[in-house]
């Protein structure tokens, strides 16, 4: 009774085992995958990365990197290869060109233009105070003091 | 005066709003228009012994269609492709994706087989090549190889009249 006790014991103890070498089998590159698949949208799930996405694309996509990368490809080659396939949407920093000089450029464009708005406007409203005459000064004072 | 321009950037900004609100997210433009129809040879889903490969229809316009057993929206677009099939324009090949060879042919069986034939992607490997990212997606492909025209979701009858039919008359004359 004993000894099968003891037998089911070691097959835990070796399944965990077996379980912590598949997870740990190499941290760095499972750090790379992780650090490119954050950089890259699930487009089934458009407002999750591929890290955090566990749609069966993203698994996937996160194999395909892990593929790549354990073949020796950069981290730029991987991210043009998704690009290729899936266009700049996929990318979570769009790259600056033509198109989407707008998207780069829009908020400090309305920025600047609110800044202008806003100083005319305090310019116009100054010059729109009438300075006070010397009778209503005179006038002004005499209520202070009362 | 005032009035009036608190009036014209409400309406821009509503404009602006409703565009927004009726493009489709999940239609992204596809980077592979234009560009050749990437490589790949597969086993044909009904013989597992032989493979297709894109080459093999070099010199004609065809479709190529990605669908799946488990895909619920090619169940709403496989009748419209029966009928396109029916009409023969343009012979129309299968993509079976991340899918079971017996769910799959069990599938064709139930609902009919439109298919010139079927390539079998089990890993989704060429579906990843093809940028698929929501099954059913359709892609039409000229004689050169080069693909045309992608479309993602379902196919509707209104679409092979307006756009299907016409793009691939117009891609027999090149």
């Amino acid at each position: 009774m004993n000894s099968i006790a003891n037998k089911v014991f070691a097959v835990f103890i070796a399944a965990g085992l077996s379980v912590a070498v598949l997870a740990a089998e190499d941290p760095i590159l499972d750090k790379r995958v992780m650090e490119v698949a954050t950089e890259l949208r699930c487009l089934v799930c458009q407002n999750q990365t591929l890290a955090d996405s566990n749609a069966g694309l993203a698994v996937d996509l996160r194999n395909q990197i892990r593929e790549q990368l354990a073949r020796g490809a950069s981290e730029r080659e991987v991210l043009d290869f998704m690009v290729a396939r899936y266009g700049d949407f996929v990318l979570y920093r769009p790259p600056l060109k033509a198109s989407t000089w707008l998207l780069w450029f829009g908020p400090f464009a309305l920025l600047i233009l609110g800044i202008y708005l806003l100083i005319r406007r305090i310019g116009r409203q100054r010059s729109a105070r009438p300075e006070l005459t010397e009778a209503e000064r005179l006038r002004a004072e005499q209520l202070l003091k009362e | 005066m005032r009035v009036a321009w608190v009036g014209i950037i409400f309406i821009a900004l509503v404009s602006l709003l409703a565009v927004g609100l009726r493009l489709n997210p999940r239609e992204v433009p596809s980077p592979l228009i234009g560009k050749p129809a990437p490589h790949f040879e597969l086993p044909v889903l009904q013989q597992p012994d032989k493979t297709f490969s894109e080459k093999d229809l070099q010199g004609k316009v065809w479709i190529f269609n990605v669908w799946a057993s488990w895909c619920v929206a090619c169940r709403d677009e496989h009748p419209v492709l029966v009928e396109f099939s029916k009409s023969g324009a343009a012979p129309l090949v299968g993509l079976n994706y991340k899918d079971q060879r017996d769910d799959a042919l069990a599938w064709l069986k139930r609902f009919g087989d439109p298919y010139r034939f079927s390539a079998f992607d089990l890993d989704g490997r060429i579906g990843i090549d093809y940028g698929v990212y929501g099954v059913p997606e359709t892609y039409v492909i000229d004689k050169r190889g080069v693909i045309r025209y992608k479309r993602i979701g379902p196919v509707t009858g209104e679409l092979v009249k307006q756009k299907l039919v016409p793009l691939v008359n117009e891609l027999n004359r090149e």
